[in-house]
């Protein structure tokens, strides 16, 4: 009788929440999916009319698009590999018995918390200005000519400051895993002869495994979307070189107000992310136990 | 045996560490710097470290010029209404979920956590365009109601996994002693989840104080948080680092000690407790 009345309640408790999550999944999914079949211009209101599957073929051969991916997928990739690369030895060197070792945690996490638009205009300017930049002073100090970071390397000056952004996130999560690895088991390895390299390639590596698959995904889902970065440096230029799938969409959306095709290239958009996501939902549900 | 060079070891590992730290923390001590400098010392050639004339009249010159307060306000609203709105939504919901959990229970968390996957970008139109409709483009409502959405499955996953703790049995000592459900969640379940509680908040407050999508696309002026005020020095005139490094400061400080404090849970919260 109890139970029933319970579940009853336990289910009216849930509805809020996931009835409002359903509607803010499909209503804005589904208005996507009809405004990509219209040909449906903000600047010209009224003359929309059903293109079928027009605007797909647009934005797909636009030659914009396989730029945009290509910088995507470099700009994704370029920053998984700094901050995992980065970020294991700097959790490695981190887990040693360093004194004040909460400061330095403090002063590494930082970066984590600053809001984009300010990482990315304080790098632009104080930074990498070609001039009067510390990059700059820094590269004249040993005799080497200051790269103009944003006509020359524009691409790799938004990745270094996603970068920055994200190696916290990554050094966090890989710390956190190596204080759980077991201290007894890395001592017996030591006592049994094996070098500091076995250790780390036997036993520290295998248990950082799963907190590096994590740190891929989570980082991939939210990396896939760099927006205010690109925004506020360099408006995706020069021409198209810093501009990502989610400026693209943008651009097309908002600046020159073609909402079919914005919408066709927002699809195109959710189904890169489901990929990357169908795997997370599948490790996260493994180690999930209800 | 191990342990011999343990003092060689240690002293080694805090050199490192430290250096490290300090290289990675340096971009915001140097704007925090620049900060206290002259527009012409800030873009002085050899800069100068710690030995320039301290000056606090950017902090004046921003808020004079630019109204900082307003979007400091707008960023208090938006992120703390979002964060207050996504907990009451989210606590029932979890708290269902942990105490009585159904064969379903474990699809639904997986469900609202795909939910957060999608990519903002692929809703930015129909969104905009919802906004532009109901006259809610640049107000600080519709954005709480975006942000509460975005991150309402974060909310409800952390709070889930730290009700999931609350031991069962007192519990069920408590319905045994003939305690209501009322009175099981005001005098129990509360006082054992407000740890809990606050940090989901405090990781959500971060989240939504940051959030850098919806702000910019959506508002303009009015509305406003400080991400987008920040934005509005991307194309300045004249000498203006000091200043940006001041209005940055100012944005970012709060939310540096309060992310701080939730290190811990900022590992729980964003990787779902897929790594504790």
């Amino acid at each position: 009788m109890a139970t029933r009345q319970t579940q009853l309640l336990a289910r009216s408790l849930l509805t809020p929440a996931v009835g409002l999550l359903f509607v803010w999944m499909i209503v804005p999914l589904a208005l996507t999916i009809y405004f990509s079949t219209l040909h449906y211009s903000l600047l010209d209101p009224g003359s929309e009319s059903f293109v079928g599957l027009e605007n797909f073929r647009y934005f797909l051969t636009d030659p914009a698009f396989l730029a945009s991916l290509q910088n995507t997928l470099v700009l994704v990739g370029s920053v998984l590999a700094l901050t995992i690369l980065l970020g294991i030895p700097l959790a490695l060197l981190m887990d040693q018995p360093v004194i004040g070792r909460n400061i330095v945690r403090l002063m590494v996490i930082a970066p984590f918390f600053v809001m984009p638009t300010v990482s990315a205009l304080v790098w632009k300017n104080l930074l990498m200005h070609p001039v009067s930049g510390l990059f700059a002073w820094l590269a004249k100090l040993v005799g080497l000519t200051p790269i103009d970071w944003f006509t020359d390397a524009p691409l790799l000056a938004v990745i270094l400051i996603v970068a920055w952004q994200w190696l916290p996130f990554a050094t966090l999560i890989l710390l956190t895993a190596l204080q759980s690895l077991d201290e007894e088991q890395k001592e017996a390895a030591e006592m049994d002869g094996a070098s500091a390299v076995s250790t780390f390639i036997y036993i520290t590596l295998p248990h950082l495994a799963r907190p590096i698959t994590v740190v891929i995904l989570i980082e991939t889902i939210f990396l896939l979307t760099v927006f205010a970065e690109i925004f506020v440096t360099t408006g995706g230029g020069p021409g198209l070189q810093t501009t990502n799938i989610a400026f693209l969409i943008y651009s097309q959306a908002l600046i020159q107000f073609d909402v079919g095709s914005a919408s066709a290239g927002g699809l195109v958009a959710v189904v890169i992310a489901n990929v990357v996501a169908f795997f997370l939902v599948r490790i996260v549900g493994r180690n999930l136990e209800t | 045996m191990a342990r011999k060079s343990t003092t060689q070891r240690v002293v080694v590992s805090t050199i490192g560490a430290w250096f490290f730290g300090f290289l990675i923390f340096f971009p915001i001590l140097w704007m925090v710097l620049a900060s206290f400098k002259t527009e012409l010392e800030a873009f002085a050639i050899p800069p100068s470290f710690l030995f320039f004339h301290w000056t606090t009249e950017n902090y004046a010159t921003v808020q004079e010029r630019s109204d900082y307060f307003h979007h400091a306000l707008n960023s208090i609203i938006i992120a703390g209404g979002s964060t207050l709105i996504a907990v009451l939504i989210a606590i029932p919901a979890a708290w269902s979920m942990a105490f009585s959990p159904t064969k379903r229970t474990k699809d639904i968390l997986l469900w609202m956590l795909s939910t957060k996957m999608m990519p903002p970008v692929g809703v930015l139109v129909p969104i905009y365009l919802i906004f532009k409709t109901f006259g809610l483009l640049d107000s600080r409502s519709g954005l709480i109601f975006i942000l509460c959405l975005g991150n309402l499955p974060i909310v409800i996953w952390m709070l889930f996994t730290y009700f999931k703790e609350i031991p069962r049995d007192i519990l069920e000592a408590a319905r045994m002693d003939g305690a209501t459900i009322g009175r099981e969640l005001v005098y129990v379940l509360t006082p054992m989840a407000i740890p809990g509680l606050a940090s989901t908040m405090l990781l959500n407050l971060i989240l939504a104080w940051n959030e850098a999508f919806w702000t910019l696309n959506l508002s303009t002026s009015n509305a406003a948080p400080l991400t987008v005020f920040i934005a509005s020095y991307s194309s300045p005139e004249g000498l203006f680092w000091a200043k940006l490094s001041a209005a940055s400061t100012l944005a970012i400080a709060p939310i540096i000690v309060l992310g701080w404090f939730s290190q811990k849970q900022l590992v729980r919260g964003l990787t779902f407790g897929a790594v504790k």
